[in-house]
C-alpha cells in the first residue's frame, strides 16, 4: 500500500473488513455524517451506507450495550466510544456483559465486538479526555486489549482484532492520528498476541506499547550515544500478553524497565513489572522500573500536561541510572 | 464591569453583548495559538439561555454547566479575566490552568463546574437539592446542559429523583439544535424535548431562546416554583451559530440552515426592541458595545500576561493540602536507582 497515515490504515481496516464481510457494522457518535471526532471513519457511510455506519445519540451505556446484543445475534459491530474517558459510564455493559457472557453461559455464545477507542494526552484536552485507562479494561478477564502504536498495526492489529472469538477492545492514541509510515497491507509484522522488537540491543530492555513506543525509540537514540544499546519490545496486545518474547529478552540483558502512560499506581506497567520480576528474577540485576504516568489526572496548561506523562528524557535518564 | 442602566432589556442585552464578544476574543486567542488546546466551545446564538435564567437566579444559588458554558458563567458574575486566563492554562486562572474552558468553576459564585462529560455535571444539582434542604436554606441548584445529554440516561434518574423528592433544582436545557455533527431529530424520535418533564412529574416548558425577556420571565416563574418544591425541566430552543469546537467548520450541516439559523440572534433582537421601545438610542447602545469591546480586549493582555503554573504544582490538590501529594516518578526512581549505586 505504500506510505499512509495512521488515521488512514484504520479506515483502510475498517473497509476492508466491511468489503470482506457483510456482518461488520459500525456503531457509535459521529461515526457516520460527521466521519468521527478523529476522522477514522470519514466516508464509510457513502461507501456502506446508514444500515452499516450507524450514528447513535449520546448513549455510552446503550451503544456498547447495543454491540454486545448485536455480536450475540450474528453480527461483527465494532463500537465506537469517542473517548476513553468515557469508559467508566459503559463498564456494566463491558465488565458484567460482554466480558463474562461466554462463562456465566457456560461457553454457549461469545461477544465477538470490538469497542475501538482512543486515548492519552497531547491535545490540552484537560482532565476528562486526555487519560490512559487500559487498565480498567486489562483487569478485566474476557476482554482482549489491543494498542497499535504504528501506522503498521493501525491496519493490521484492527484486521487481526476483527478476527477474534471474544470482544476486543481496541484503543487508538490521539497524538497518533497523523503519524505517516509505511503499510504493507497484506502481511502483518507479526501474527495477533505477539510481540514485536523494533530494536535489538544487549544492556537494557525497555517493554512499552502505544505511543510511548515512539518516544521509547527516541530515548533510545540517545541512549546508544552514551554507549547504552537498549532492545525495545511493543507489546501491540496487552490482552493476550506476550510474556515469551518478554522473558527471552530480559534474561538476555539482564535490565528491564516498562514504559506506559497510564498512570503508575496498579496499572499496567505495575502488571508488567510483576510479571517480570517473577519470571525473571534470577536474570536481573536490577529491579524492574516502572516509567509511567504520574499518580495525578491531566491539566489543560500544556506544560503541566507534557510533564504528567513519560518523555524521552525521563526515559534517558531512568536508563542512565539504571545501568551507572 | 457592570453596565446599570434604568432598562432591564437593556442590562440583559448589556451581558448577552458581554458574552458574544468575549467568546468572539476566545476565538482569536485560539488563532493566536495562545489558548490551551482547540477544544473550545462557544454559546454565540445561545446567550439568552445563559442570561436569562442566570438574572432569574439570586446569589447563593448554585448551578452547574455543560462544555458550553462560558456564557452562563459570565452571567453569574464571572470574572472574564480570570477565564480567560484559564482557557489560556495560566496559573492565574480560575482552576490555576488545570480546567481550562471545559473545567471552569467558582465555588464563591455558586459555579460547581462546568463538564467535559456530556451530562456528568446534572446529578449534582439533585445533591445541592438535598443539601439545601437539610439545611434549611432556600437556595436553588440549576442544571445547564444541552439538548445532546437528553441521551445520557443519567438525566432521567436525575429528574425522577428532583420530582420524587420535590427538590429546588431547575433543569435547564440549552436546545442549540446540535450535538457535535447530529441534529436533533437524528438523534430522538421526539424532538419536543420539554415533554421529557411529563412522565417524572416536572414542570416542564420549552421557551423561544431569541427572546431575553420570554427566558428571563419564564425561568423567573420555574425558579419560584423550584424553591417551593415543584422542580422543573426547561427547554431553551435556539441555534449553535459556529461549529461544534474551533476546528469544525459544519460541513454537515448546508449554508441556507445556517444563515437563516444565525438570524435567530438573541442579542440583535434584544437591540431592536430596545430601540423600537425607544428605550435607548442606536447611539448609546453603540457606545456601550464599545465599552464592552474595550473590557474584553483586554482580557487577551491579561491571559497573555500572565503567569504559566509552576511545573511542581501537577502534584497540588490531587488531594487535600493537608495530606502528602504523590510521589513522582523522578523522586521515586532518585529513592530506589540512587540508593544502589
Ligand atoms: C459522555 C460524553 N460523550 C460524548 C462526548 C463528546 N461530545 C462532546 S460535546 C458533544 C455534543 C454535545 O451536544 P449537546 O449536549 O447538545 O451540547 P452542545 O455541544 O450542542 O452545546 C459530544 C458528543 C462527551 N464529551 N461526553
Ligand atoms: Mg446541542
Amino acid at each position: 500500500m505504500g506510505k499512509t497515515t495512521y488515521r488512514d490504515a484504520l479506515r483502510q481496516a475498517l473497509s476492508d473488513s466491511m468489503t470482506t464481510d457483510p456482518n461488520v457494522v459500525l456503531i457509535g457518535e459521529e461515526v457516520g455524517r460527521y466521519g468521527g471526532a478523529y476522522g477514522v471513519t470519514k466516508g464509510l457511510i457513502d461507501e456502506f451506507g446508514p444500515d452499516r455506519v450507524i450514528d447513535t445519540p449520546i448513549s455510552e451505556p446503550s451503544i456498547v450495550g447495543a454491540a454486545v446484543g448485536a455480536a450475540m445475534s450474528g453480527l461483527r459491530p465494532v463500537a465506537e466510544l469517542m473517548y476513553v474517558d468515557f469508559i467508566g459510564m459503559t463498564m456494566d455493559q463491558l465488565a458484567n456483559q460482554a466480558a463474562k457472557i461466554r462463562y456465566m453461559f457456560g461457553g454457549q455464545i461469545g461477544v465477538p465486538m470490538i469497542l475501538r477507542t482512543q486515548g492519552g494526552t497531547g491535545r490540552s484536552a484537560g482532565a476528562q479526555h486526555s487519560q490512559s485507562l487500559e487498565a480498567y479494561v486489562m483487569h478485566t478477564p474476557g476482554l482482549r486489549l489491543a494498542m497499535p502504536a504504528t501506522v503498521s498495526d493501525a491496519y493490521h492489529l484492527l484486521r487481526q482484532s476483527m478476527a477474534q472469538p471474544d470482544p476486543v477492545v481496541f484503543i487508538e492514541h490521539k497524538a497518533l492520528y497523523a503519524t505517516s509510515g509505511e503499510l504493507d497491507d497484506q502481511t502483518p509484522v507479526v501474527p495477533w498476541g505477539k510481540a514485536h522488537v523494533p530494536r535489538q540491543g544487549d544492556d537494557l530492555v525497555i517493554v512499552t506499547y502505544s505511543r510511548q513506543l515512539h518516544y521509547a525509540i527516541s530515548a533510545a537514540d540517545t541512549l546508544a550515544k552514551d554507549g547504552i544499546e537498549a532492545t525495545i519490545i511493543d507489546l501491540r496486545t496487552l490482552n493476550p500478553l506476550d510474556i515469551d518474547t518478554i522473558r527471552t529478552h530480559v534474561e538476555r540483558c539482564g535490565h528491564a524497565m516498562v514504559v506506559s502512560e497510564g498512570v503508575m499506581t496498579a496499572g499496567v506497567a505495575a502488571e508488567l513489572a510483576a510479571r517480570i520480576s517473577e519470571e525473571c528474577f534470577d536474570f536481573l540485576e536490577n529491579p524492574v522500573i516502572r516509567i509511567a504516568g504520574e499518580d495525578i489526572p491531566i491539566s489543560v496548561s500544556p506544560l503541566l500536561e507534557t510533564n504528567s506523562v513519560p518523555t524521552p528524557e525521563l526515559i534517558v535518564d531512568a536508563a542512565r541510572m539504571m545501568r551507572s | 464591569m457592570e453596565t446599570q442602566t434604568n432598562s432591564r432589556l437593556a442590562d440583559l442585552y448589556a451581558m448577552m453583548r458581554r458574552i458574544r464578544t468575549f467568546e468572539e476574543r476566545v476565538g482569536e486567542l485560539f488563532v493566536r495559538g495562545q489558548s490551551a488546546g482547540s477544544m473550545l466551545h462557544l454559546s454565540i446564538g445561545e446567550e439568552a439561555a445563559a442570561v436569562g435564567v442566570g438574572t432569574a437566579m439570586r446569589d447563593g444559588d448554585t448551578f452547574t454547566t455543560h462544555h458550553r458554558g462560558h456564557g452562563v458563567f459570565l452571567a453569574r458574575g464571572a470574572d472574564p479575566r480570570l477565564m480567560m486566563a484559564e482557557i489560556a492554562g495560566k496559573e492565574t486562572g480560575y482552576c490555576s490552568g488545570k480546567g481550562g474552558s471545559m473545567h471552569i468553576a467558582d465555588m464563591k459564585l455558586g459555579h460547581l463546574g462546568a463538564n467535559a462529560i456530556v451530562g456528568g455535571g446534572i446529578p449534582f444539582v439533585v445533591g445541592a437539592g438535598l443539601a439545601a434542604r437539610q439545611k434549611s436554606s432556600d437556595s436553588l441548584s440549576v442544571a445547564f446542559f444541552g439538548d445532546g445529554a437528553t441521551g445520557q440516561g443519567i438525566l432521567y434518574e436525575s429528574m425522577n429523583m428532583a420530582a420524587l423528592w420535590r427538590l429546588p433544582v431547575l433543569f435547564v436545557c440549552i436546545n442549540n439544535q446540535y450535538g457535535m455533527g447530529t441534529r436533533i431529530d437524528n438523534a430522538t424520535a421526539d424532538p419536543d424535548l420539554y415533554k421529557r418533564a411529563i412522565p417524572f412529574g416536572l414542570r416542564g416548558a420549552s421557551v423561544d431562546g431569541t427572546d431575553v425577556e420570554a427566558v428571563a420571565e419564564i425561568a423567573g416563574k420555574m425558579i419560584t416554583d423550584a424553591r417551593a418544591g415543584k422542580p422543573g425541566f426547561l427547554v431553551v430552543d435556539c441555534y449553535r451559530f459556529y461549529g461544534h469546537a474551533r476546528m469544525d467548520k459544519s460541513p454537515y450541516r448546508d449554508d441556507a440552515e445556517e444563515s437563516e439559523g444565525r438570524l435567530r440572534d438573541p442579542v440583535i433582537k434584544a437591540r431592536e426592541t430596545l430601540i423600537s421601545r425607544g428605550e435607548i438610542d442606536g447611539s448609546s447602545l453603540d457606545e456601550m458595545d464599545q465599552n464592552i469591546a474595550a473590557e474584553m480586549d483586554a482580557t487577551i493582555d491579561f491571559a497573555a500576561d500572565a503567569r504559566e503554573p509552576q511545573l511542581d504544582s501537577i502534584f497540588d490538590d490531587v488531594y487535600d493540602p493537608s495530606t502528602p501529594p504523590p510521589e513522582s516518578v523522578r523522586g521515586r526512581l532518585a529513592r530506589i536507582l540512587g540508593q544502589r549505586q
